[in-house]
Order: C-alpha cells, then structure tokens, then sequence
C-alpha cells in the first residue's frame, strides 16, 4: 500500500466549489533511466487514476511518463450531497489502490 | 548505493535530444491524432507553469478552461502534449459537469526548455488550445 | 575578489542572531523560485509530508510514543540542536543516527528512518537552530570546518570555494546556494524523493570526483555547517531543486 495524502474540505456549503488534492508515493519510473549497472530500470508508472462521487465518476487522469514521481492530482469538485469519495490508482505491474475521504455538506 | 554521476557535466544537458524541428512535427501529430484531425482553435485555456525552471523532475502544472460547467455546456476532456521529452503526452484528463470548475493541475517532468500545448475537448465537439514556452535549467526524463 | 573576500569572512563569522540587517545569510528556501517556494509551503501537496505523516506513523508503531510520548511536545526543538554528543558512544551523533539506534535497529536512509527523521525534525520547524555549547564537541566541529576549507577531489575543489566564496553565483544553469542545511531531510527534485543531509554531502564529494567522506568526517562536517548556520530557521521537511 503506497502512502497517500488527500486533502478534502471536512465540509461544503451546497453548491461551494472545492478543491480536492489527491499525492501519492510513487517512483514513476519512466523506463529511460538507467541503473548502476547500466542496464535500463524498468518502467513502473501509474497509469490511471480516478474520482468518483458515491457510484458517479467525476473525474479521471491518464498518466504518462511526464508525471513526476509522487504525482499530485488537484481538481475542483461542486459539493452537492454528503457522501463518500472514492480515490483509484492504477498502474503498471498490477499497481491498485483506493482510498476514500468523507464529504460533509451542508445546505 | 549511489549513482555515481559527473554532477558538473550533466549540468550541461548535453544529452540525446531529437531535433527541435523534428519534434515541433510529432507535437502537432500528437494533438491532431487526439482531435481526430481536427486543428484546435485558440480558446479560453491557461496554462499556469513557472517561465523558468530550476529543476525539470517535478515542475508544478496548472490548466484551466474557461467554461460554465454545466450539462449543456462543459469541458469534456483536457490533453497535455510536450515537445521535447521522450513522448509526447503528458497526460489527459476527463472531466465531468459535476466539478464546477475546469481546471487541473500536477507536477510534470520536462527533460529541456520546450513547448508545451493544452488541448480542451468542449461539449459541443469544438477542441479550443493553448501553448507555452519553459525554460528549464536542468535535465529530468532523459538521463 | 576582495567582494569574494569579505562575503567568504561575512559568511565565516559568528553571525549575531539580534541583527537580521547585517546576516548575510540566506538559507535554500529564500534563494528558490517562487513556485519551488510554494511547493514547500503547502503541506498538503510538498511531496516531503508523505514520508512525515509515514514518520508520524511509525512514531506509534515503533514505540517511540511509549517513552517519548506526543512528538509535538517531547521532540519541540530537538532537531534544532543535533548533532549532539552521545555519552554511551562518546561521540557525536546526527539525529538519525540517534534516532537509528533507538529500539530495532534501522538502516542508514531507509525509507522508516528518513520517515522518522522528517516526522522529528517536523517538530523542530520554525525554530532557530541552535547548536549546543558541549565543549565536547569543539574538536570535532574545528575538524569539520578544515574539510569543509579542504580541496578534495579530481576537480580538487573545496566546499568553501563554491559555497563560501561563489554562493549566488550559478554553475551551470543552478544557482550556488550557501548551503545552510536548514530543511533537512528534503524532498530533492533531483532525487524524486526525501533525502538526508548525509546523502547530499556524498552527492558533493561524487560531484568532485573525490573518495567519499568516512563517517566521522560527515558528521563532523555537519556539525560545522549546523554552527554556521546558527540562528537560521529550521523548515524541515523542506524542497529543494
């Protein structure tokens, strides 16, 4: 399990826009480096990651190499109801992990 | 154990790095195959990067898309292509009414002062785009 | 030349903490780019707060809370005044070398002990440092400084050279920082991860091309760069290009 760190406002007005902060470690590795041998790490990326509003997928990033390593996601979110956010990552050899943070709305 | 590296010379970048023009031609390739072949048009994309980088391996990334957001009318989708690293892309996003607001950010990693482009997907079929020029003061991808 | 100079003694002399006009020193974080700045300021997305809130884990984990209770409170300050000499061992000892041998042994820069170190050092941010007045400690911090004056290597370079002498001028495209250890353990962009101070002074002395420093020197190296740097504010867990 990779550390991670979600920054979520504990609580929204309804209809306040919020922004979500999603890090992860994660090396990244591209695949062009080289190790001290001299022979070529292999590549080791997260590809995918996703948001999702209760069952509703709201957000979604395709990674490539560019990304750096512990790659940081911010985006914004429109607080609409309580509820529970869930986090997936994806990635090259069999990389999962989800993790989830708890939005509180207010009316 | 350490990698041990001439930290003096690197500093120089001299690295393997393709012609400029030869990539500039990639970059377009790159954007045309994700618009389909449609030329993007100028439109209401901000890229927020810092002018010069001190450090290519982690370099704060901000795009944003001017767009009400809403079902009718909403950014679907946003692309981030490089023109100088080992590929193209970047990365891609895919966004949804229920942000409220188009706009991502990240940290990329840029081998060499380079052209990067934004390319929003709209709602209504449009692809509207942005490009900016970093100048980074040391190598990060290619090594 | 003579500008060179007077920074170099500037630099050397014993700085008074009371008189910011007249410190000439800059630590690593003002001479950064403002987005780098950022990037350490926010600790919701500087990379460094994985391996602490990892450090603030493992505090629990390993039992450091059962003697040392509330890291907040015990270890206030602590970072701010290491090395410091170790009575069993009679020598000095950075923090993770103290904090090394503290219960199962860890290694050297493995991702626990860099997480501890940044979780303690954390507790030590905002905080002048303050190296401790241990009459101990004065042979090994004069040892520290005549490496730090020495030229070593193939390229036959001393750190005073760039750091003392060249500091705010660039080499290459980067610029010379003082090199006021202030942040450590850093997240180095260079290293795409959280890095001890031992591990940049090896990246030095490889840069130079000279044989790697013992031990016992880069400890007393760092207890010389942690006396120059007195009075400087700790912001640890810091970024660095």
């Amino acid at each position: 399990m990779a550390r991670t760190l979600i920054t979520v406002p504990a609580s929204a007005r309804r209809g306040e826009l919020i922004e979500i902060r999603c890090l992860i470690a994660h090396p990244m590795e591209t695949g062009y480096r080289r190790g001290d041998d001299g022979l070529l790490l292999p590549r080791n990326l997260i590809r995918r990651f996703r948001c999702y509003v209760g069952d509703e997928l709201v957000f979604e990033a395709e990674l490539f190499a560019a990304v750096a390593a512990n790659p940081l996601l911010s985006f914004w979110l429109r607080a609409e109801a309580s509820g529970t956010l869930r986090f997936v990552w994806e990635g090259d050899q069999n990389f999962a992990q989800t993790e989830h943070a708890a939005l509180n709305v207010t009316p | 154990m350490m990698r041990r590296r001439n930290a003096l010379l690197a500093l120089t970048g001299a690295v393997l790095l393709r012609p400029a023009r030869a990539s500039t031609e990639e970059l377009r390739a790159a954007i045309l195959a994700y618009t389909g072949g449609i030329e993007p048009s100028p439109g209401p994309v901000q890229i927020d990067i810092a002018p010069l980088v001190e450090n290519g391996n982690a370099v704060p990334l901000t795009v944003r898309v001017q767009s009400p957001m809403t079902p009718a009318d909403h950014v679907q989708a946003i692309a981030v292509f490089n023109q100088l690293n080992p590929q193209r892309d970047v990365a891609r996003f895919t966004l949804s009414p229920a942000l409220g607001r188009a706009q991502v950010g990240t940290r990329i990693r840029l081998a060499t002062s380079q052209q990067l482009v934004a390319v929003a997907r709209l709602s209504d079929g449009r692809f509207v785009s942005q490009a900016v020029d970093v100048v980074v003061t040391l190598a990060a991808c290619v090594e | 030349m003579k500008a060179a100079l007077l920074l170099a003694l500037a630099l050397l002399a014993p700085q008074d903490p009371q008189d910011p006009q007249e410190d000439a020193r800059r630590s690593g974080f003002e001479t950064m780019s403002p987005a780098l700045q950022a990037m350490q300021r926010d600790d919701a997305t500087n990379p460094a707060w994985l391996w602490v809130e990892n450090g603030r884990a493992l505090w629990r984990e390993r039992g450091c809370v059962r003697c040392h209770g509330e890291a907040e409170q015990s270890m206030r300050g602590v970072a701010a005044r290491y090395p410091a000499w170790d009575g069993r061992l009679q020598r000095p000892l950075t923090l993770a070398q103290r904090i090394q041998h503290e219960g199962p042994v860890l290694a050297a820069d493995s991702e626990e002990l860099l997480s501890l170190a940044a979780y303690v050092g954390l507790q030590s941010r905002g905080l002048p440092i303050a190296p401790p007045a241990d009459v101990r400690l004065d042979p090994h911090r004069k040892r520290g400084r005549a490496l730090f004056e020495k030229r070593v290597g193939q390229l036959n370079l001393s750190c005073a050279q760039c750091h003392d002498q060249r500091a705010g001028e660039k080499l290459g495209g980067a610029l010379i920082p003082q090199a006021h250890p202030t942040g450590y353990p850093l997240y180095r962009l260079e290293w795409q991860s959280l890095g001890s101070l031992t591990r940049r002074l090896r990246n030095c002395t490889a840069g130079v091309r000279a044989e790697p420093f013992d031990d016992s020197a880069l400890v007393d190296l760092e207890l010389y760069l942690m006396e120059r740097a007195a009075g400087m504010k700790i912001d640890t867990p810091a970024v660095r290009p």
